[in-house]
């Protein structure tokens, strides 16, 4: 293509050729300025110079030769803790989350108002963090894994029940009209209309939140809330970075091992039809 | 002869029955397991009704400190739930003025909370983006390449952030730059996995036109990846912000500053006052930035979409 006609070419399709809008670019400066400002606000260098101090940590974290002398059976057992914990709260989220699920559903009780109460509601309990959940009940109950328990059941409780009204709303009407049409009542209604359609959903939804409740308790430990949380904070705090990665590397595999069950599970109640 | 008689039916009634038992034991057996599997976890870890019952009062006592004064010193607090009350004036003790009478140092530690969660998003999304790239099996060549990175992915994500905070404080101080470290690199393991998929699903055609016209693997990359898969790593690192948010006001619990850290502050001290004005703050930003993203979302990258 020669030089003429690429000008003919500009000429025939001048939009195709024009510059770009200026705001863009001018945005993305302004974007850049900003970031650049937030490191230099929160010192950002120090990452470089005090690369270091993180290297001595994680050589400390390598050297296992004092293997023999931890304390296994205490990280073994706080990690079941852990794992035990997460199980707990999921179920007992589920227990309320179930009722709670339904009765924030618009098409199970059309009430505007009460639709409106109970989804903020569920907000409410979501919108704060499982930590600081914990760190409440710590002050309740006291330290130790009743706290984490209870931490884990409210948070969740928000999360799942959000997801069942969702899963409910969601539902084919016309099996609902199938079985009021025999003459069902409202129990009735729900249990062989409703429940059959959304408890795929329930049963998946459940293990993933055991899922990743055992991934959220491994961490309430930190604020005192029981599990293997609390082992790894003391060892933090003592220093002993041995251990520390230890105790990483036991959360790690604990979490693939809960995580591969629930797909297996999963796959085996639900007949893998979806995820 | 009636169908009842026929033998076929009995054949199927016969099957069905066995068919139902089946799978009524089934059902029974998983929820029996289900039972004993709860009863084994509350017994080891102590989660038995009457210990639990025990710290339920104590939930109470908080909103009991929370709506009650005490007229003088050690006397017996008085209930003071009353709308003219609650909005009486910072004068007033307990009314939501007197809550927050450090109104002025929290709106600075949450926009403190903000910006890191801006800045660790930031960079968690230019590190994924980097990363995202040479990590995708359909983009590159060797294999080796795609599994270290993936690999590498895999850890940032799975090593719970607040520990890689706790950790990371030793080095780098008490103060935000350890937490924004801690979420920067739990980012970059989120999305950096995202990314790949994105990329995984980008059309082949423009990479393809490019490399027919002599175009290097980085422009191949630039020009025909990039502004397909651009929208998408858009909205998810907007997604990630928000949960970044909710991160970044928790982290400070280990230290790794933010408005955690003064929550636990005042947790630990018993300072009701202020633990419900940072609460409620926490909820009223998370919130916030929920819809705002929210409006983001639909407005830009619809548009772009």
């Amino acid at each position: 293509m020669s030089a003429v006609d690429i000008a003919a070419e500009r000429a025939r399709h001048p939009e195709v050729f024009r510059h770009r809008l200026w705001l863009p670019q001018v945005l993305l400066a302004a974007v850049f300025l900003y970031l650049a400002y937030l490191l230099w606000v929160f010192d950002f260098v120090r990452v470089f110079t005090d690369l270091p101090r993180m290297w001595v940590i994680v050589r400390l974290m390598l050297d296992w030769s004092h293997f023999a002398e931890w304390d296994h059976a205490e990280l073994w057992q706080s990690m079941l803790e852990t794992v035990a914990m997460a199980y707990l709260g999921s179920m007992l989220a589920v227990l309320f989350a179930v009722p709670l699920g339904f009765l924030g559903a618009r098409n199970i009780i059309p009430a505007r108002v009460f639709h409106f109460v109970t989804r903020r509601l569920f907000d409410g309990l979501r919108g704060l963090d499982q930590l600081i959940w914990a760190l409440v009940f710590v002050r309740a109950m006291g330290l130790g894994p009743i706290a984490g328990i209870l931490a884990i059941a409210v948070a969740e409780t928000g999360v799942l029940a959000k997801l069942f009204a969702e899963a409910v709303e969601a539902i084919d009407r016309r099996q609902v009209e199938g079985i009021t049409s025999t003459g069902a009542g409202f129990i009735g209604r729900l249990r062989y209309g409703v429940l059959p359609q959304v408890l795929p959903v329930m049963i998946s939804q459940t293990l993933y939140s055991i899922e990743s409740n055992s991934r959220e308790a491994t961490i309430l430990g930190l604020v005192g809330a029981g599990g293997i949380g609390l082992r790894l904070s003391e060892r933090i705090q003592i220093n002993a970075w041995d251990q520390v990665a230890y105790v990483i590397v036991l959360i790690l595999v604990s979490v693939a091992i809960i995580d591969t069950t629930s797909r297996y599970l999963r796959l085996r109640l639900i007949g893998g039809t979806n995820n | 002869m009636t169908a009842l008689d026929d033998p076929a039916w009995r054949l199927f009634e016969q099957r069905f029955g066995a068919l139902r038992r089946a799978r009524q034991t089934e059902t029974l057996l998983t929820f029996a397991a289900i039972v004993l599997l709860f009863v084994a976890a509350a017994v080891w870890t102590d989660f038995l009704p009457d210990k639990v019952a025990d710290g339920v009062p104590r939930i109470g006592e908080y909103f009991g400190k929370l709506f009650t004064i005490e007229p003088t010193r050690g006397a017996e607090p008085v209930g003071v739930l009353s709308l003219s009350h609650l909005f009486g004036g910072v004068k007033q003790p307990q009314s939501v003025a007197y809550w927050f009478y450090r109104i002025d140092v929290y709106v600075a530690l949450l926009w403190q909370t903000i910006q890191m969660a801006i800045l660790a998003t930031a960079l968690g999304f230019a590190a994924a983006f980097a990363v995202s790239f040479p990590a995708t099996r359909s983009l590159v060549g060797s294999g080796a390449a795609v599994f270290v990175t993936r690999r590498c992915l895999e850890l940032m994500r799975t090593v719970p952030q607040v520990v890689l905070a706790f950790i990371l404080v030793w080095p780098f101080g008490i103060g935000p730059l350890a937490g924004i470290l801690a979420i920067a690199i739990h980012t970059t393991g989120t999305l950096g996995k995202l990314f790949c998929e994105l990329n995984e699903n980008a059309e082949r055609g423009p990479v393809d036109g490019i490399r027919a016209t002599g175009g290097s693997w980085l422009a191949q990359m630039r020009l025909g990846v990039v502004p397909q898969v651009m929208p998408g790593f858009l909205s998810y690192a907007l997604l990630r912000f928000e949960i970044n948010v909710r991160s970044s006001t928790i982290i400070g619990f280990v230290g790794a500053g933010g408005i955690g850290q003064e929550l636990k502050r005042v947790i630990g001290f018993n300072i009701y006052e202020e633990v419900s004005a940072i609460v409620i703050l926490i909820l009223l930003i998370v919130v916030a930035i929920d819809l705002a993203s929210e409006q983001i979302r639909r407005r830009f990258i619809g548009a772009m979409a």
